[in-house]
């Protein structure tokens, strides 16, 4: 269990950037990650009152407040819409009901975690983080970034039009993911993002142009094994190297498969 | 210490605490046994409480982060609960019971949010609520049995 000794909430993105300097100090999202680990925090930040909380949706984007809750990302029309219920169904076997309701985008993204559903999914799309003191990055770049002491304000997704699919293994229901495959179609690109290596997301694009004439089951089976092959994989616990990069082949081939059904609609 | 203001159970309560405290270390000082501790990770819904209405883990909230809501436990929804309680209880689906006020603290929250779930719903609303004894089919009859009654009632 972590110590605390003060909690403050914040009046402004530049108090909470002030506190955030000192290492002591931590912001604590939905605080579930945090409340994990153990060790002293001199102040928490809660930014909950800076209205973080809201998924604005314009003609061109979706602005996604850091204090979103998945449970909002869950359940919000206009994004599922968009996504095609991708994003639904990357957050749904997120624990449960409740810890949705308290887990934030802002955190998820933020951590950078490996296991991350929110990352995954996201990164299939035209998407982009507010960084408080950094300004505007694309959300590829901000994964690959190292931790520092800056805010994460929003996650913006552009309404680029696509079509996007997203699938998962594991263990059991509700379980931290064995691995997590996006895929995207965006204009004439496809691309493939796998997570859950167990490491950090990443973006894997058809350069070979492997699809570029049409989703068969040859060009499918191709691409598959190039992601298989393009992912890193890594062993833990939850799975072995050579099983995740199995089920990359499977779940990326039944990505495609789906996506191919809904491009037809 | 932090002075916080909370509404729990229809009552506003004002209290001094540290900064660290959990808000189910709080309720449970106030007298709210129902809101267990299990698992420690967030994972197994004993600890549920509606904050604002919503279901949420108390285990994983800061009850300084709860200062200025309002906070329902079982205590304060006995009512809402025995209308289907009883319906869990025929089909034995609270053996040893420890699970029991956080499976009916989400049911409350699942019925409000969709008065008519399938059963997939309920399943999938119901997810972040472990059970030892059973393999959740009673808690799902259970809930099914007393949705049925309802619907009978409402076409007498």
């Amino acid at each position: 269990m972590i110590n605390i000794q003060k909690y403050v909430r914040v009046k402004s993105l530049e108090e909470a950037y002030q506190l955030n300097q000192n290492r002591l100090n931590r912001i604590i999202a939905g605080m579930l990650w945090l409340k994990m680990g153990r060790g002293n925090v001199n102040t928490a930040i809660d930014l909950c009152n800076l209205g973080l909380d809201e998924i604005q949706e314009t003609e061109e984007q979706f602005s996604i407040g850091a204090m979103t809750t998945l449970r909002q990302i869950e359940l919000h029309e206009g994004l599922n819409t968009y996504t095609q219920c991708a994003a639904a169904a990357a957050v749904k076997d997120i624990i449960g009901v409740q810890f949705r309701n308290l887990a934030t985008v802002g955190g998820s993204l933020w951590g950078r975690f490996g296991f991350s559903d929110v990352l995954t999914v996201f990164l299939a799309m035209d998407s982009y983080v507010e960084l408080y003191q950094g300004g505007t990055m694309s959300l590829e770049q901000f994964a690959s970034m190292k931790y520092d002491n800056d805010i994460l304000v929003r996650l913006i997704v552009k309404k680029a039009p696509g079509t996007f699919v997203y699938k998962t293994m594991r263990n059991q229901h509700t379980d931290f993911p064995v691995i997590t495959c996006a895929l995207s179609q965006m204009g004439e690109e496809y691309q493939a993002v796998v997570g859950a290596r167990p490491s950090r997301a990443i973006v894997i694009r058809d350069e070979r142009k492997l699809l570029s004439s049409g989703l068969t089951e040859d060009s499918i089976k191709l691409f598959s094994d190039y992601v298989a092959e393009a992912a890193p994989t890594g062993s833990n616990s939850r799975g072995s190297a050579a099983y995740r990069t199995h089920l990359i082949k499977v779940l990326t081939q039944r990505n495609l498969w789906e996506l191919g059904g809904k491009l037809k609609n | 210490m932090i002075e916080i203001k909370i509404k729990l159970n229809g009552k506003n309560v004002v209290d001094y605490i540290e900064a660290d405290l959990l808000l189910i270390d709080f309720l449970r000082k106030r007298g709210c046994y129902s809101v267990k501790r299990g698992c420690e990770t967030a994972s197994c819904g004993l600890c549920t409480v509606l904050m604002d209405g919503k279901p949420v883990l108390s285990c994983s909230v800061l009850a300084a982060r709860a200062d200025g809501h309002e906070v329902q436990t079982l205590e304060g929804l006995q009512e809402e609960a025995k209308a289907f309680v009883g319906f869990i209880a025929d089909q034995g689906a609270d053996q040893c019971g420890f699970c029991n006020p956080g499976f009916v603290m989400n049911t409350i929250a699942l019925l409000r949010e969709n008065p008519d779930p399938t059963d997939d719903e309920i399943r999938a609303y119901l997810a972040g609520n472990l059970c030892r004894c059973t393999g959740y089919e009673g808690q799902l009859r259970g809930i099914r049995n007393y949705l049925d009654s309802c619907k009978r009632q409402n076409e007498s």
